[in-house]
């Protein structure tokens, strides 16, 4: 549910970015781990977008696998779940990537 | 206003308790936009065009303007949820400049949010003053209970928002007008998903989790508690007419957050009132503490 008012985020961020011109793409970057369901995101951004500058604009999702660097071993580890552990078998560590949600780029209709 | 999707914010009030004083929040997040798509936007541009960001211009129109308009990339690297971390980042620093402890109080709904506050209002009455912030999608019930509870109050009502954000509790705090030194609990919206993604400018997250739930709730809702510092078990009055078990519990939540804080209360029998006391007192003086850190 919380996908709706993060994509009006997107939205807004775009908008502000795009000082009036018609944007023709946006870039977001989603951690794997960052709580939003891009499928969610990509189906209310058509709805978010209509009557804006963004209307026409495709969106692009990259998702960041999560990564994690354990505080008692270590090593680095991908954490592809919240429930992952170490493969030593530890649950303290750091995720230093896969929680991003960031608006990357966007491409906007160029200026003569 | 935000008329095409709804979204969070369109319809949230604020009810001040107090005064019985109404306002509503406009949906902010099209106030930027142009109603007007027709207009000609190519030919707005001017010295402050480049703005602030990085452009890769793929456009040949220095060379030959004629030829087609290209596309312009911008490198926007923005935080999605930025306008809520600044706006909440505010509130952190209006909490730390009248040394209040604020505590962001989570759980799905019916877990007794409401039912620890009455109780710990009564319990603090006298020694700790405390201010309530109360999120519900509708109704001021719980926002009334509070303050026949003894407590000042304001009641956020979200209409389709399924969270707070930082903006409405800036708002609420206008209405409560917490005094230095006090405890501000903001109880939000029922819920164990949303909120986890929204800092309203707490000190802490505390999730309420009542033992009529099941052990694996921290597994199920993982984000939520390993973004919680503290944990409250609730309603252990309970603990010996059912099939909890505490201690699978307790080990899910070290699976999601081996650093959590657990308490545990029933704000019915009173057991536990008196550590969960305690703690809200040490985070008072913590809060303070570091106001000045």
């Amino acid at each position: 549910m919380h996908e709706l008012s993060i994509t009006c985020s997107i939205v807004e961020t775009v908008t502000e970015a795009a000082r009036g011109r018609k944007v023709h793409r946006v870039v977001v970057e989603i951690g794997e781990l960052s709580g939003v369901m891009t499928d969610s995101i990509a189906f209310w951004f058509p709805e978010v977008a209509r009557g804006t500058e963004v209307e026409a604009a495709d969106l692009e999702i990259r998702q960041v696998p999560a990564v994690a660097r354990c505080e008692v071993c270590g090593i680095e580890f991908p954490t592809p779940s919240m429930l992952t552990a170490c493969p030593c078998g530890s649950y303290r560590f750091k995720r230093f990537k896969g929680e991003e949600l960031n608006v990357k780029s966007i491409e906007l209709e160029g200026v003569l | 206003m935000c008329a095409n999707c709804g979204c969070q914010g369109e319809k949230a009030t604020i009810l001040d308790l107090q005064t019985g004083a109404t306002t509503s929040i406009a949906g902010a997040h099209h106030d930027h936009t142009h109603d007007h798509p027709s207009h000609p936007h190519g030919h707005e541009h001017g010295p402050n065009d480049a703005s602030d960001h990085h452009h890769h211009d793929y456009r040949h129109g220095d060379h030959a303007p004629h030829h087609h308009k290209g596309i312009d990339v911008v490198d926007v690297e923005a935080r999605i949820l930025k306008k809520n971390d600044e706006l909440a980042a505010k509130n952190r620093a209006w909490f730390a400049g009248r040394e209040i402890l604020a505590l962001n109080l989570v759980s799905s709904p019916g877990a007794g949010k409401t039912t620890l506050l009455e109780r710990t209002i009564g319990d603090l009455a006298g020694t700790l003053p405390l201010f309530v912030i109360e999120g519900d999608q509708a109704t001021a019930n719980d926002g009334e209970r509070i303050r026949r509870a003894g407590a000042a109050a304001v009641q956020v009502n979200t209409g389709t928002g399924c969270h707070l954000d930082a903006d409405m509790v800036t708002r609420a705090l206008a209405a409560l007008k917490p005094p230095p030194g006090a405890v501000v609990m903001i109880e939000n919206v029922g819920n164990l998903v949303c909120p986890a993604l929204f800092d309203l400018g707490e000190r802490a997250k505390v999730v309420i989790f009542p033992v009529t739930d099941g052990e694996d709730k921290p597994l199920k809702y993982p984000h939520i508690f390993a973004a919680a510092a503290t944990v409250l078990f609730s309603k252990i009055d309970l603990l010996p007419h059912i099939d909890f078990s505490l201690a699978e519990a307790i080990s899910n939540v070290r699976k999601v957050n081996p650093y959590a804080k657990m308490l545990q209360v029933s704000p019915r029998s009173g057991q536990g009132m008196a550590d969960w006391c305690d703690w809200l007192r040490a985070e008072l003086a913590a809060a303070r503490q570091s106001a000045f850190a």
